[in-house]
């Protein structure tokens, strides 16, 4: 897999981080956007090998972990009627709702599927017409445009018993709210690169502007995400805060515009609320009202479902960077991916997932695991 | 949603908190027959108090029974694998392969299998002639005989087509004692070839997903490359097919249940780069993927290179491969030395790896 081995290269990983080093004279702390960008920085032990000048937060880019409950709760709804074959990605099915997961639903004989892809969900519609086929639309600007397109090419091919839950979410107001909180420590981001490869750079510029940030478009190996921190540190340490693309081999400064304009038929923006942390202007997308017959939320009548989050799991904090996961008192003891408290423990992309996956051994109140039989 | 929602002038990020409330589990999810937490904590808390016994509490692939002054080794599971034919095998083949690896990886050399079929009312009995078929043709390259067997019908829709149970004996031989609890620190640990390559040949046809070069299953019958290893030296610590779970899953359990650690080096695990790519595109890990022809030896330090040669000189371990060792630090843990020079925790899965949303 040469074009994966390639940026995971040690040698060449050596010498960034020398370089880094070497630049770097005091303190900094960068936030990673995305969930992916956070496991794989935890996956190699990136941030063990960082100078210790750098920290590293967590940002909210989980799309598990910041689906709204009242949303995992209306999923759940809908997946539990008869007539339903309720599709999502495989990740959610854990997500917790109130008091169940879709696991659950399945287990009480939902039909829950998992696919691979929206399209997917619109097949089994073709050939189910009896049934009504609902597809769980979440996720940033990366997995918004497939969705989208789905929702158009049902539509044009009148598959009228396919519909969508959407709870899309976007990037850039995530950071200006991050950044417009007296508590904010962000110093400098790493943004997102496949989220970048569809909407291009140009949401950015007026955000590093304004907050003084420098903005780093950055990938996924970690040879990506060296070379990202390098960039910012570099920035940083010149005082200097511009939107600077260190993922040039996927994002173009314009994005992918066939993709933008899928995205503007069938969304248009809408306050959203992201689980852990509250409503967000402008920060999601909904279907269009042309689009409405295939709203799942209208055609099931779900929009009435109200949910109040108990107090005793901190994830909003992780979520934001305040608190590190391991910080949480509850980490490792009464939340763990067996017994989640919050998205962040079940998400593949969690913050806390990641630190109890890859990092329980850094965590001495929590190295004495449960121990489990073998079977 | 947000139509009706006040929004706040200004966030106040101090007060953001995402909580859910803790889960209970009243009934059977998939992820109870993954391999992983889920599924020990159904034996856990279900079957063993229910079935008490000693040798039960062996908790190995096979369990080892004193009987008339020999050891036997005494085997069963259940295959209900969809589709019933992949690349590389079909579920007659797993039901053979599968339980002979169990009695092997106990040091045993199969001998009889009982197989159970419980069939779906409407499959066509010509799948149940291939089924069958394959079945006899993976019991001969074994050089194990089915003995006894026995056939149910379920109404339809209320089965997958086809599910075969098999159980199998065979005897230890002497002086052969294999199990986690002989591990110490300073074991090596060896994988007999490419890990991952079952579950993505499974994913690549029971999913539809085309990764651009087929990938087949390794299902094999093991006790071959046992008897080769054994002849090595009978002085084997542990063995391990490493099938649902994968090689993730198998680790843990030789840890928790040794109580030592294990440490792997991550970049020395061989993943082919075909699993490596299907792993990348779903965003699994192959460390977690479903084997059904490969084991992982744990093995004393002094005779690790006499066994990796006879490993590899035998048609299924030619490409093993030391991956690790035991060590003394965090028991009952694996951990993996990252190519760049960082460590990680490997956890049990806890249940069935999921594919990620992008």
């Amino acid at each position: 897999m040469k074009y994966i081995d390639e940026f995971q290269d040690p040698e060449l990983a050596r010498r960034l981080l020398d370089d880094i080093r070497a630049t770097v004279t005091r303190p900094w702390a960068l936030m990673e956007v995305c969930g992916g960008q956070t496991h794989s920085i935890i996956r190699h032990g990136l941030d063990q090998l960082l100078p210790d000048e750098i920290e590293l937060i967590h940002g909210p880019g989980c799309p598990v972990c910041v689906t709204p409950l009242e949303v995992i709760d209306k999923a759940l709804e809908i997946a539990s009627r008869p007539e339903v074959i309720f599709c999502s990605f495989g990740d959610m099915l854990r997500v917790p709702g109130t008091g169940r997961d879709l696991f659950q639903v399945r287990g009480e004989g939902g039909d829950v599927r998992v696919v691979y892809s929206p399209l997917d969900a619109l097949r089994i519609a073709q050939r189910n017409p009896d049934r009504q086929v609902v597809f769980f639309g979440i996720g940033f600007e990366t997995t918004a445009p497939p969705n989208a397109m789905t929702v158009h090419q049902a539509r044009k091919l009148g598959v009228e018993n396919f519909s969508m839950l959407v709870s899309h979410v976007r990037v850039p107001p995530a950071i200006e709210a991050i950044m417009s909180s007296p508590s904010c420590r962000v110093q400098g981001f790493l943004a997102a690169g496949h989220v970048c490869s569809v909407m291009g750079v140009g949401e950015y510029p007026e955000l590093a502007e304004r907050f003084r940030v420098p903005i780093v478009v950055t990938g996924f190996e970690p040879l990506d995400i060296l070379e990202g921190v390098r960039r910012a540190v570099r920035q940083l340490e010149r005082g200097e805060h511009t939107v600077d693309n260190a993922y040039a081999r996927a994002v173009r400064p314009e994005g992918n515009q066939a993709a933008r304009a899928m995205l503007e038929d069938v969304f248009e923006v809408t306050d959203r609320a992201w689980r852990g942390i509250g409503v967000i202007p402008d920060s999601g997308w909904r279907l269009a009202p042309k689009y409405r017959d295939h709203d799942a939320e209208h055609r099931f009548q779900v929009g009435g479902i109200r949910t109040v989050e108990p107090a005793e799991c901190r994830s909003g904090e992780v979520l934001q960077g305040l608190l590190k996961p391991h910080e949480c008192e509850a980490f490792g003891t009464l939340c763990t991916p067996r017994t989640p408290l919050g998205a962040t423990m079940v998400s593949s992309e969690g913050a806390c997932a990641a630190y109890y996956l890859y990092r329980r051994l850094d965590v001495p109140a929590v190295k004495a695991r449960e121990a489990s039989p073998v079977v | 949603m947000s139509d009706t929602t006040e929004l706040p002038a200004t966030l106040d990020i101090e007060g953001w908190t995402c909580p859910a409330p803790v889960r209970d589990r009243p009934r059977v999810v998939m992820g109870h027959g993954g391999g992983g937490a889920l599924s020990a904590e159904l034996v856990e808390q279900i079957f063993a108090p229910a079935y008490g016994g000693e040798v039960l509490a062996q908790m190995g692939d096979a369990a080892v029974l004193a009987l008339g002054g020999a050891r036997l080794a005494f085997s069963t599971d259940s295959y209900v694998v969809r589709p019933l034919f992949f690349p590389g095998g079909s579920i007659g083949d797993l039901a053979v392969n599968g339980t002979v690896n169990d009695l092997a990886m106990r040091g045993a050399r199969a001998a009889y299998l009982s197989c159970g079929f419980i069939l779906e009312e409407g499959v066509e009995l010509d799948v149940v002639s291939r089924v069958a078929r394959a079945l006899g043709a993976a019991a001969r390259t074994a050089g194990v005989e089915v003995a006894t067997g026995d056939t149910k019908v379920v109404e339809a829709g209320h089965g997958d087509g086809v599910f075969v149970n098999t159980a199998g004996i065979g005897l230890v031989p002497a002086g052969v004692d294999l199990r986690p609890q002989r591990v110490v620190p300073g074991d090596v640990v060896i994988v007999s070839g490419a890990i991952g390559v079952h579950g993505v040949a499974i994913m690549s046809v029971r999913e539809g997903l085309e990764f651009g070069v087929e990938i087949e299953s390794d299902c094999a019958a093991l006790g071959g490359l046992v008897d080769a290893m054994l002849a090595v030296t009978p002085d084997l610590h542990v063995l391990r097919d490493p099938t649902r779970g994968g090689l993730a899953a198998a680790l843990n359990e030789i840890a928790a249940a040794s109580g030592t650690g294990v440490v792997v080096r991550e970049r020395a695990v061989p993943v082919p780069s075909a699993v490596a790519n299907a792993c990348a595109i779903l965003g699994l890990d192959p460390m977690y993927i479903a084997n059904e022809g490969k084991l992982v030896a744990f093995v004393p330090r002094e005779h690790a290179d006499a066994v990796l040669e006879a490993m590899r000189a035998h048609p299924l371990g030619t490409d093993s491969v030391i991956i690790g060792e035991a060590v003394e630090d965090h028991p009952g843990m694996v951990v993996a030395r990252t190519g760049l020079g960082g460590t990680r925790v490997v956890d049990l899965p806890i249940g069935e790896q999921l594919p990620r949303i992008c």
